[in-house]
């Protein structure tokens, strides 16, 4: 007797025991999804959000020795200082820095020092001020790639000589201008500004983000009415036939076809039969909106489908015909959740990468696209670019560009949400 | 000047249908004579007339334009007989580039000359007639439609046609793409297998089209083709980078399916489901850049520790990588199904002394077990299609392998090496890129669709 209640224990108790090891390996699933969430924003942020100050060096030009009067550069127009040779006048103004050096070798080492732009930004300076220039002016310099990483700690200091970009000697010279104090910090307002560039420390985002949102606002236009009035259709007016049968599976396929496979319609048709120019945010567009159309018109007739058939009846018992039941009653209360798979769309648009490599969108541009029918990048192009690039300041400026593209999507994920929230008449 | 002609056609539709709506109401009070319609109808009905055979027109010539400039600059050099077809295309390059400043050759100076000329005249000519065409007819129009108006005509039927007719082009659109995708993929496509058999695109081993590449396209020798474009290592790489996404994402998704369904209450369900749904808004370059920056140098740093050769394009890191990308795919497709089972069947299985886990093995899962059968169907095609973050984690070079710590290369990740850049039309090596394409618009279209047949099919009905 007792043996028998003390099988039913032990069974019991076995039972239990499965049972929270069950639950256990639940919450582990559970926490390993959880957690990979917060490693990639970790990952992503901590080595992305350096590239948002950069390293300046202050530096002393003497502009006396460039001309003989400094009021002169008053009289000047911005053609007379391009027209200026600046270059051995501003190596000068570097070499300022450690009047002893005297090798010639050396002397290259501490121009390294600073980003190849040097000249132009002495240049810009004057141009801005030129009418109140002083005999010696102190100007922030941008420092090199090399640099500015070692500044902002991510460069093993500690490797051998011949494994490392920056030189002994470069560090020698880098230490005592900290000990200066000539070296600091700044916004890196040209990394927002700017297009791309082979040298890291010049490289910005300016371009891909005026890329982006040229390629989302003709998606916008594009897409947007197309979507709004295909779903009407098939919600309000479509007669149950074959031909809209077949629209709809149609568009339930496509919201399942690969995005690349949108990449080479693109490239088939767009490109190589209809002739538009290769890697514009115009063509970019297009494909993009062929492939949000399917989540748009989903989206769109579900919330067509949410507004009760009370609205359409009273309607047409007061004498409106269909057309204007649904155009003016049902659509406007069907516009919130509309508005809302829109922006979802269009964020799944700002986020696509694959199609935009098919059509060329991987030109490397330096200069800021004006119009939608310029070459240019996007922002997820601009990760994948950098991603493949060797030097070591191309990743900060990934991450950052990563964390700025993540900042998109949240607003317009907030965006959706809000207008949900705020809108949405329930019934 | 398409900017400017289009803020002018829109102008022109505003100005045009006060102008119709100001007509009906002064026919109104004038005529005592009772339209058919409310009068702003009347301003739709004139803007329509404005607009839109304007507009057609203006596509039309702007879509045309090139090729009759093209023939009328040419026209001296196809009359000497001695150019083909892509010399003459090249030689209209050449001329555009002079025309804009770009001095480019010595010699034909006289034809040359000729022919830039020709072309900044047309240019200028085609420039001045569209506007006159397109804003004429537009005008000529405004006006045939005003006079139009009377107490005779029902505008609101015409407008209301026209929105019907707008709306179902625009439904049209879907079936266009659909026929978009399958032309390009299948004309390519072909033409790529009327060079290269398709059964050794099917069933060769060995996948290096920059082979050809290499070489004129005059002196292809066919044995090469047949050796280039064999795409079994791409499909097995495809499969086990697949395969080991699903080893990530099933479990995981499926047990966190369950937790969310079954035992969290409901504030963690609250906050922690939109958190795992973050997974799937994240753009796939980033799993791409984070698989290859952090996730294989790690996976390559384990493995060398544990004395492996690990590459650093392994398999490993970008298939698991991507299974953290599909696990919101299949936790929230399974813990939609998982609840949709009828409570009565819980509470069924509790009355005879089940515990939870026994309910949710032995009860709950069956039941739901198309659904999420369905919900896996969903994601491997949902891996198979991914493209980011294997063109920047796996593996470039094909390799037939099944060891997951070797690079292995995809489908997708091959069209993009193919395709990425500059090409050269009228290449195998450019045609392979539509082949593939082709196979993985079938294959995921096949997926989905069993999917769907699987969960319409073996979903058992409780009510």
């Amino acid at each position: 007797m007792t043996d028998r209640i003390e099988q039913r224990i032990n069974s019991l108790n076995k039972r239990l025991n499965s049972e929270k090891r069950f639950r256990i390996y639940c919450i582990g699933a559970m926490s390993f999804a959880l957690a990979w969430v917060l490693i990639l924003f970790l990952n992503i942020f901590s080595s992305g959000y350096s590239a948002f100050y950069r390293t300046v060096i202050q530096v002393d030009v003497p502009f006396l020795n460039l001309i003989e009067d400094t009021t002169q550069f008053t009289e000047m127009s911005s053609e007379d200082i391009n027209n200026l040779s600046m270059y051995s006048f501003s190596k000068k103004a570097i070499y300022g820095l450690f009047p002893d050096i005297e090798e010639k070798k050396d002397k290259k080492m501490l121009i390294r020092l600073f980003s190849i732009e040097f000249e132009q930004e002495i240049r810009e300076f004057l141009k801005s001020n030129k009418s109140n220039i002083n005999e010696t002016e102190t100007i922030y310099l941008t420092a090199s790639d090399d640099v500015d990483q070692v500044n902002k700690g991510n460069y093993p200091r500690d490797l051998d000589e011949d494994k490392r970009r920056i030189k002994d000697i470069q560090l020698l010279f880098f230490d005592d201008l900290v000990d200066r104090g000539l070296v600091s910090y700044e916004f890196n307002l040209p990394f927002l500004m700017r297009g791309d560039s082979r040298e890291p420390e010049l490289a910005g985002v300016g371009g891909s983000i005026v890329g982006s949102l040229f390629t989302i606002l003709v998606v916008l236009i594009l897409s947007f009415p197309i979507g709004i009035f295909a779903a009407i259709y098939l919600e309000e007016f479509a007669p149950k036939n074959r031909v809209t049968d077949f629209i709809e599976i149609n568009i339930n396929n496509l919201a399942a076809v690969p995005s690349i496979v949108f990449g080479l319609l693109g490239l088939g048709i767009i490109l190589n039969t209809f002739g538009l120019p290769r890697s514009t945010p115009l063509v970019g567009g297009i494909v993009l909106s062929l492939m949000t159309l399917p989540t748009i018109i989903i989206a769109t007739r579900a919330s067509l489908r949410a507004v009760p058939p009370s609205i359409r009846e009273g309607a047409l018992a007061v004498g409106a015909t269909k057309m204007q039941a649904v155009m003016h009653h049902v659509v406007p209360v069907a516009m919130p959740g509309a508005l809302t798979g829109t922006i979802i769309g269009l964020a799944q648009a700002l986020g696509e990468t694959a199609p935009l490599l098919l059509i060329g969108m991987v030109a490397f541009v330096v200069d800021v696209p004006q119009t939608p029918l310029d070459a240019s990048a996007s922002l997820p192009v601009q990760v994948y670019l950098w991603s493949e690039s060797a030097e070591r300041g191309y990743v900060e400026k990934t991450s950052a560009t990563i964390m700025m593209l993540l900042g998109f999507l949240i607003l317009m994920n907030l965006a959706a949400v809000l207008i949900r929230r705020k809108f949405e008449t329930k019934w | 000047m398409g900017f400017i002609l289009i803020s002018l056609m829109i102008l022109i539709g505003i100005a045009s249908y006060f102008l119709g709506n100001l007509r009906a109401k002064n026919l109104r009070t004038s005529n005592q004579k009772n339209l058919k319609s409310l009068s702003h109808y009347y301003g739709y009905y004139v803007a329509l007339w404005a607009v839109v055979p304007a507009l057609l027109i203006l596509l039309m010539i702007t879509s045309f334009k090139s090729f009759f400039i093209e023939q009328y600059v040419l026209s001296d050099f196809i009359a000497l007989g001695s150019y083909t077809e892509t010399e003459l295309s090249l030689l209209f390059t050449q001329i555009e580039n002079t025309a804009l400043g770009i001095k480019l050759f010595d010699e034909n100076t006289i034809l040359i000359n000729g022919a830039v000329n020709k072309l900044n005249y047309i240019n200028k000519t085609s420039e001045n007639l569209t506007y006159v065409t397109v804003l004429g007819l537009s005008g000529l129009l405004v006006l045939y439609s005003l006079f139009n108006i009377n107490n005779k005509l029902n505008s609101r039927k015409i407008v209301e046609k026209f929105l019907l007719v707008l709306y179902f082009t625009c439904s049209l659109v879907a079936i266009m793409t659909t026929v978009g995708i399958i032309f390009s993929l299948l004309y390519e496509t072909l033409r790529f297998f009327s060079q290269v058999p398709i059964t050794d695109f099917l069933f060769g081993l060995n996948w290096s089209p920059q082979r050809v590449f290499v070489r004129e396209a005059g002196d292809l020798d066919t044995r090469d083709l047949a050796n280039a474009f064999g795409a079994v290592p791409l499909f097995a790489g495809t499969f086990l980078i697949a395969l080991i996404a699903m080893c990530v994402s099933v479990p995981v998704g499926l047990l966190t399916a369950i937790y969310m369904s079954e035992y969290a209450s409901p504030k963690v369900r609250d906050w922690a489901k939109p958190i795992i749904e973050i997974l799937a808004g994240i753009p796939t370059v980033v799993y791409g850049f984070f698989a290859a920056l952090t996730v294989a140098p790690l996976v390559r740093d384990i493995g060398q520790g544990a004395g492996l050769t690990v590459s650093s394009e392994s398999a490993l890191a970008a298939g698991f990588v991507m299974g953290i990308m599909i696990i919101p795919f299949i936790s929230s497709l399974s813990d939609d199904v998982i609840k949709s089972v009828p409570q009565s069947l819980r509470e069924g299985s509790y009355a005879m002394g089940a515990t939870k886990r026994e309910t949710i093995v032995k009860v709950l899962l069956p039941a739901a077990l198309p659904g999420i059968v369905g919900s896996f169907l969903l994601a491997v095609s949902r891996a198979i299609g991914e493209t980011m973050i294997v063109v920047m984690a796996a593996g470039l070079n094909a390799k037939l392998t099944a060891n997951p710590l070797d690079a292995a290369t995809t489908i997708t990740t091959q069209i993009v090496v193919i395709l990425i850049g500059d090409q050269e039309f009228d290449s195998p090596k450019t045609q392979s890129a539509f082949a593939l394409g082709l196979t993985l618009f079938v294959v995921t279209l096949a997926l989905n669709f069993i999917a769907l047949q699987v969960v319409k099919k073996y979903t058992e009905r409780y009510d």
